[in-house]
């Protein structure tokens, strides 16, 4: 295998991790923060997909389709947060877990009905559909690079959020003393409503940002929820650290997995999730 | 509950449960007879999640994984590998099977709690769901495979019955649902299954008065296992055909939503779930296309309205009624 190859490789696996982490910091600060298990998590990283495909054939402008498509999305986490979730913070895991699940059969099928079952494919914009050349002989698409750039600029603001701001202070308050951050006499249900509009964002954004990349297909949503959790189990429940660290660990092992491994390339993250429990049961950051 | 049997009329309301159900396949008709060898199936699936969920207090969301090994289990021996198709070979093997597999995830599950135990009993279920779906030698192909036929039931020459007759495949998996039902009703009143509904109720205090509590888990957790396996076998008997989508963990989701509907840490719970289960299936689908809308709004509804699950309907009524009367 030669060094080409590994770069490419890498980069690929840099553009997936960093990928899979805005899904998975959503679905980390809706548990750490809330207590909540989100099986529809990966329902809004579908939903953003089919965002960006009907927006782009709406508007003929991706961009303007992703700006539209999130604040859609966070005012869509906003109401469900408000209609359904703000019931389940003091239900057991089992209730959340059912009500989260029904959610993803409403969302299936409203998917199916509004959009059909076809696989559909977002034209990347013209600006960006060029290939960077890599040495002499490779070369790489652009607009993955611009993939990991936008994600790497939004996990940086994330970290800002959370660690440098008043909002961000609170948000951490609150994951370790909802009662106490009230007694301040801070707001905890906009708080929350706060946060989990910021999750379904980033969710939805995730899936919009992709869309030009890959395919936009049906099963799409279950496919990276699965693998979020993962990445939620491997880097500890409400670490917003481990699920960074753990996204790339679970995408260089599922890149490199499909070339050294192809036939074993499903299992490759199992395997190091598997490890990783029985060193530490609760993940690399267990918060 | 404690034991099968409380009081005289409970054991006449069994009785003539499971006499109604001996009798059925006598005036259904053959799709009739299927469906409700169906539901005994998925009724043997559900207890077997309930010995977790329901008892020790595990929420278990792979359960599929040993529905479906239980089924490949049987589809690899006789149809794949062609080894053999004796029901006395087959059958004991998938339960060992996934038994010595729900062991060694058990090993690696149990050492986490709540949250962490759903998410990690979904991502081992993902794992054997891949198995099934990619891995050639285990017949892995996102289409399954068909059975070459049922099971056979010879013993020497002499042949017992025959599962290939649709009545008797369903007097066969009547007497193992009757027969589960027994044996948990024992167990939950035996030395291991006290010690399970003490783990359900208070982990630490068990652990603090010098339970082995790892140890009970774990073989909570291999029985639920091999019961699983036994669950996915006789399905695949039924269906004549194994696929990865009965370890995929809508197949999960399903069985714990039967054990909602039918009531958790109840003996009858499971064939009660199972039972309302299928019908609304049924029911929705024949109806309306979008049967999983509705599916998935009448759950959102439950749980926001109805969180002790439909049981809890009736105690409301009890308890509004007697307020009245009060």
């Amino acid at each position: 295998m030669d060094l080409a190859l590994i770069l490419i490789q890498t980069l690929n696996a840099v553009q997936y991790g960093l990928l899979l982490f805005l899904v998975a910091s959503g679905l980390t600060l809706i548990f750490g923060v809330m207590g909540v298990i989100n099986l529809a998590h990966g329902s809004f990283y579908m939903m953003g997909a089919y965002l960006a495909f009907t927006l782009t054939a709406l508007t003929g402008n991706l961009l303007l389709a992703i700006v539209i498509g999130v604040v859609l999305s966070a005012v869509l986490g906003a109401l469900l947060e408000w209609a359904l979730f703000s019931h389940l913070y003091r239900r057991n895991h089992l209730q959340q877990v059912l009500l989260t699940y029904g959610l993803i059969l409403i969302f299936e099928e409203l998917r199916s009905v509004l959009v059909g079952n076809e696989v559909y494919s977002v034209k990347v914009p013209d600006w960006l559909n060029f290939s960077v050349p890599l040495g002499s002989v490779m070369t790489y698409p652009a607009y993955r690079l611009f993939m990991s750039g936008v994600c790497l600029v939004l996990a940086l603001g994330l970290y800002l959020l959370i660690e440098r701001t008043l909002v961000g202070a609170r948000i951490r308050a609150g994951s370790s003393n909802r009662g106490m951050v009230q007694l301040l006499g801070i707001n905890i249900d906009w708080l929350y409503r706060l946060v989990f509009a910021l999750g379904v964002a980033l969710a939805a954004f995730a899936g919009m940002l992709n869309a030009p990349a890959s395919s936009v297909s049906p099963g799409m949503g279950t496919q990276v929820l699965i693998v979020s959790f993962v990445v939620v189990i491997v880097g500890g429940i409400g670490s917003v650290w481990g699920a960074l660290l753990a996204s790339l660990l679970v995408a260089f092992a599922d890149t490199f997995g499909k070339v050294f491994v192809p036939d074993y390339a499903g299992i490759a993250i199992y395997v190091v999730m598997a490890a990783i429990l029985l060193w530490r049961p609760e993940g690399l950051f267990k918060s | 509950m404690m034991s099968l049997v409380t009081s005289r009329s409970r054991a006449a309301i069994i009785a003539v449960f499971l006499g109604a159900l001996a009798a059925f396949p006598l005036f259904g008709q053959e799709f009739y007879t299927e469906l409700v060898t169906r539901v005994m199936i998925l009724s043997i699936f559900a207890i077997s999640l309930d010995l977790l969920v329901g008892y020790t207090g595990l929420v278990s969301f792979g359960h599929a994984a040993w529905f479906g090994m239980g089924g490949y289990v049987f589809a690899l021996l006789g149809t794949k590998y062609q080894l053999t198709d004796s029901l006395w070979l087959t059958l004991p093997a998938a339960m060992l099977v996934t038994a010595a597999a729900a062991f060694l995830v058990g090993l690696f599950v149990l050492r986490t709690r709540g949250m962490f135990f759903i998410m990690v009993t979904l991502a081992f279920a993902q794992i054997f769901y891949f198995f099934f779906h990619d891995i050639k030698a285990l017949g892995g192909s996102s289409d399954g495979m068909n059975l070459r036929g049922k099971p056979d039931t010879r013993i020497g020459g002499w042949v017992p019955f025959e599962l290939t007759d649709p009545n008797t495949l369903y007097y066969f998996v009547l007497v193992l649902m009757a027969a589960l039902l027994l044996a948990m009703a024992l167990l939950l009143r035996s030395p291991l299954g006290r010690a399970l509904q003490g783990i359900r109720e208070n982990e630490h205090r068990m652990e603090a008065i010098g339970f082995p509590v790892f140890r009970y888990k774990l073989a909570a957790f291999t029985i639920a296992g091999a019961f699983g396996g036994l669950a996915g076998y006789l399905f695949a008997v039924l269906n004549g055909s194994v696929n990865p989508e009965m370890l995929s963990w809508h197949q999960s989701a399903d069985v714990l939503l039967m054990l909602i509907l039918g009531g958790m840490g109840q003996l009858w719970g499971g064939p009660i779930g199972a039972f309302t289960f299928v019908l609304l299936q049924e029911l929705l689908s024949s109806y309306s296309k979008l049967w999983h809308l509705w599916l998935g709004i009448a759950i959102v509804l439950i749980v926001l309205f109805l969180p002790g699950g439909m049981f809890s309907l009736f105690d409301r009524v009890k308890r509004l009624r007697q307020g009245r009367a009060a």
